[in-house]
């Protein structure tokens, strides 16, 4: 079956063009990976992760599972769209095979199939033709959905929806053309030809009595086929690269690949993937507080994409990941931010003040932290506890110390950060300690993710639990109504979201807040966003009060030193740290032993 | 000539006339909260840095940039470990790790004679 006609041109050219342009992007990006993460992709192709792959591709990148999370209305409509058009492809790849007697066919015989093909008295005729109709419908569904979106916004449960640029206006111009055109011109054809399904015969039969159909149905295959020949000869630079590049971006991912402190080609993949769908900026609380969008994580990697990434921008975010938590294709943002950060400054530094000298040893070595000798009630209460349960520790920053180098990454500067991890590495381990334990959770962040600790690192909450759990201290629950804030560092940046409750209920009447665990708000007091003035940081901090007085607690719990500190700025409660919170409910135990009970791993 | 053994000292005066004022012109450019410095200490007591040395905190850096000895601010600047208690314990909001960043900044600038 030789199917051709002219008007099929500007498919075929856009459709060449896309795969063309697409493959050469991908053999280019593959090539230049690093070695590591070549070898990685050759076992992960042959290995079982395959299967995961494409699960995920399934449940992401067709049903948008993600996106139902965040809005069932804005997941369906991404779904049509994408299923949909999707399962067309598929039905209709089908469908031509079996009317047709090769088992090749053009790529445009599915495309306008309905042009070509007028006998449907075959057995399977009804049924292609409802199913066809069925799914156009199904996608029309969705593009009615976008249409709505760009008008109100709100009916999605979005505040705000992406600006466009220029190419992604073409885009969607195009692409919202496509199946109403589609539409138009099986349905002409239908009332001429009587080959179409409920949907389209129906329609066609309405237009055949009112319009000469004849006249106009070859124009109406020639705007399809230009609809869909321009948005895939469009789609390589416009947002819609995200369709190719997501499967990419999928496969590597679970093959093991990671965006980490350098700029690789995996990164860029990640940039090539972003859908602009815009949730990053809906969930971005300077956005939503402050009305300031523009540093949101779509337009960021906007400017990567585009190699123009301003200082301001890349410096204006605080760094808190609730954009990485919502968004549907899982880019890595907060590293991405640190990247462009530390491309941009000088990375200078000049520790040699560090001096490293004897360390008593202990089997618990406790560190403050900078902003824990700022809050010195928790450093009190950490004291009394570790010394109440007699635990066998050493004060490692007692007399102040070197920083953990946690805010030096965040500011983009990873070789002073190097330098202060390798001084307090020293100390760490010259104490011999089994345990790290540290009251500041922008700390803990970094000592689990790049100090490579051969020993066990907690939180001050898990660890307290640990004493709380085997017995080594004792507390009392009260009436007490408290709600706890997750800190951005613990909750979202470090997974640690059950121990600090699990340890609250033990002492307190713990009531809930409208954002918790993934969903947190960042206090605003971060040290991840270098341009906020203390009145913006207040703006933002005012908003999160509100919404943990939903529920009418008498305190605010916590586990972050300068969550503390910021909350304490606009505070209509006591603002408590979880160690302040347990040592309020300690019952002094004196033990009947002198010797100093040592927390080993075998009692957590 | 004999060298009699007599030192001639370094003449100390800075002419407020005459002093080198990119850097502070820069750093009011892009971050004026800078001004709002009282010279409360405040910054200074809380410095990491100032704990482990005897001489840094960023308190001097300012007194440094309004005298024009931008060499001696590029000799210690480097020593800041960017913590943020300074930005916290501040009285008057000056945005202290900003001031630090775009400091570095201009001072590269300077070393390599590009316009500020």
């Amino acid at each position: 079956m030789n199917n051709f006609d002219i008007f099929v041109l500007p498919f075929a050219i856009g459709l060449y063009t896309l795969l063309i342009v697409f493959i050469a992007k991908a053999y280019d990006w593959i090539k230049h990976l690093p070695v590591e993460d070549r070898r990685k992709i050759g076992k992960g192709i042959l290995s079982r992760k395959i299967f995961g792959v494409f699960k995920e591709i399934f449940l992401e990148s067709l049903l948008h599972r993600k996106i139902f999370k965040v809005n069932p209305l804005l997941g369906y409509m991404h779904m049509s769209l994408a299923f949909g058009w999707f399962l067309l492809i598929i039905m209709g790849t089908i469908e031509s095979k079996i009317y047709g007697r090769d088992l090749l066919n053009a790529p445009w015989d599915p495309i306008f199939f309905k042009y070509f093909m007028h006998d449907t008295n075959k057995f399977h005729s009804a049924f292609f033709n409802f199913t066809m109709d069925f799914l156009l419908l199904f996608v029309l569904s969705g593009v009615g959905l976008a249409y709505a979106k760009r008008i109100r916004a709100k009916i999605f449960g979005l505040k705000k929806t992406t600006k466009q640029i220029l190419f992604d206006k073409l885009a969607i111009f195009s692409l919202w053309l496509i199946f109403p055109l589609r539409l138009l011109a099986e349905s002409l054809t239908a009332g001429i030809h009587h080959n179409g399904g409920f949907l389209t015969g129906g329609l066609g039969t309405l237009l055949a009595r009112f319009i000469p159909a004849g006249h106009f149905e070859y124009t109406a295959w020639w705007l399809y086929s230009l609809s869909v020949g321009t948005f895939f000869f469009v789609l390589p630079w416009s947002r819609y690269m995200h369709i190719p590049t997501e499967i990419l971006l999928i496969a590597f991912r679970r093959f093991g690949l990671k965006t980490k402190t350098g700029f690789t080609n995996f990164s860029q993949i990640e940039v090539y993937s972003c859908p602009r769908c815009g949730i990053c900026i809906d969930k971005c609380q300077m956005a939503g507080d402050l009305g300031n969008e523009k540093p949101a994580a779509v337009y960021f990697l906007n400017s990567i994409r585009a190699q123009k990434v301003k200082t301001n921008l890349s410096f204006d975010c605080m760094i808190c990941g609730r954009c990485e938590q919502f968004c549907p294709v899982g880019i890595s943002l907060n590293e991405h931010r640190m990247i462009q950060r530390n491309k941009l400054i000088s990375n200078s530094y000049n520790f040699h003040f560090l001096k490293n000298g004897s360390q008593p040893k202990a089997k618990v070595a406790y560190y403050a932290g900078c902003m824990t000798h700022l809050t010195p009630s928790i450093k009190k209460a950490m004291i009394y506890i570790l010394d109440e349960s007699r635990t066998d520790y050493v004060f490692l920053d007692k007399d102040g110390g070197a920083c953990c180098g946690r805010p030096m990454m965040l500011s983009g500067n990873f070789g002073g950060a190097e330098k202060l991890i390798e001084a307090n590495k020293e100390s760490i381990l010259k104490s011999e300690a089994e345990i790290l334990v540290t009251s500041c959770p922008i700390c803990y962040k970094i000592f689990r993710k790049q100090y490579n600790l051969p020993i066990r690192v907690m939180h001050h909450s898990e660890f307290i639990l640990a004493l709380v759990n085997s017995g080594s201290l004792s507390i009392n629950k009260s009436a007490l109504r408290a709600v706890y804030h997750d800190p951005c560092e613990l909750g979202r940046g470090s997974k640690v979201y059950e121990e600090p409750r699990e340890l609250l209920n033990h002492a307190v009447d713990l009531v809930s807040s409208p954002y918790e665990m993934e969903n947190a708000l960042c206090c605003g007091g971060s040290l991840g966003n270098i341009m906020l003035n203390y009145e913006e940081k207040d703006r933002i901090n005012q908003s999160v009060w509100k919404e943990m007085m939903t529920n009418h607690p008498e305190v605010l719990v916590t586990a972050c030193p300068l969550c503390k500190k910021t909350f304490n700025k606009n505070a209509p409660l006591p603002v408590k740290d979880i160690a302040e919170i347990v040592v309020e409910s300690m019952k002094v135990r004196h033990l009947t032993t002198t010797s100093k009970i040592t927390v080993t791993e075998a009692a957590l | 000539m004999t060298n009699w053994g007599y030192r001639i000292n370094k003449d100390r005066q800075i002419d407020f006339d005459r002093n080198d004022r990119r850097l502070a012109m820069y750093i009011r450019k892009y971050e004026p909260s800078y001004q709002l410095c009282i010279s409360c200490g405040a910054c200074t007591a809380t410095c990491s840095t100032g704990n482990l040395t005897d001489f840094y905190n960023i308190r001097r850096l300012n007194i440094f940039l309004m005298r024009g000895e931008i060499d001696e601010i590029a000799k210690h600047i480097d020593k800041c470990m960017f913590c943020g208690k300074c930005e916290l314990v501040c009285p008057r909001g000056v945005n202290t790790r900003k001031v630090i960043l775009i400091m570095k900044e201009g001072i590269k600038k300077i070393k390599h004679n590009e316009q500020l």
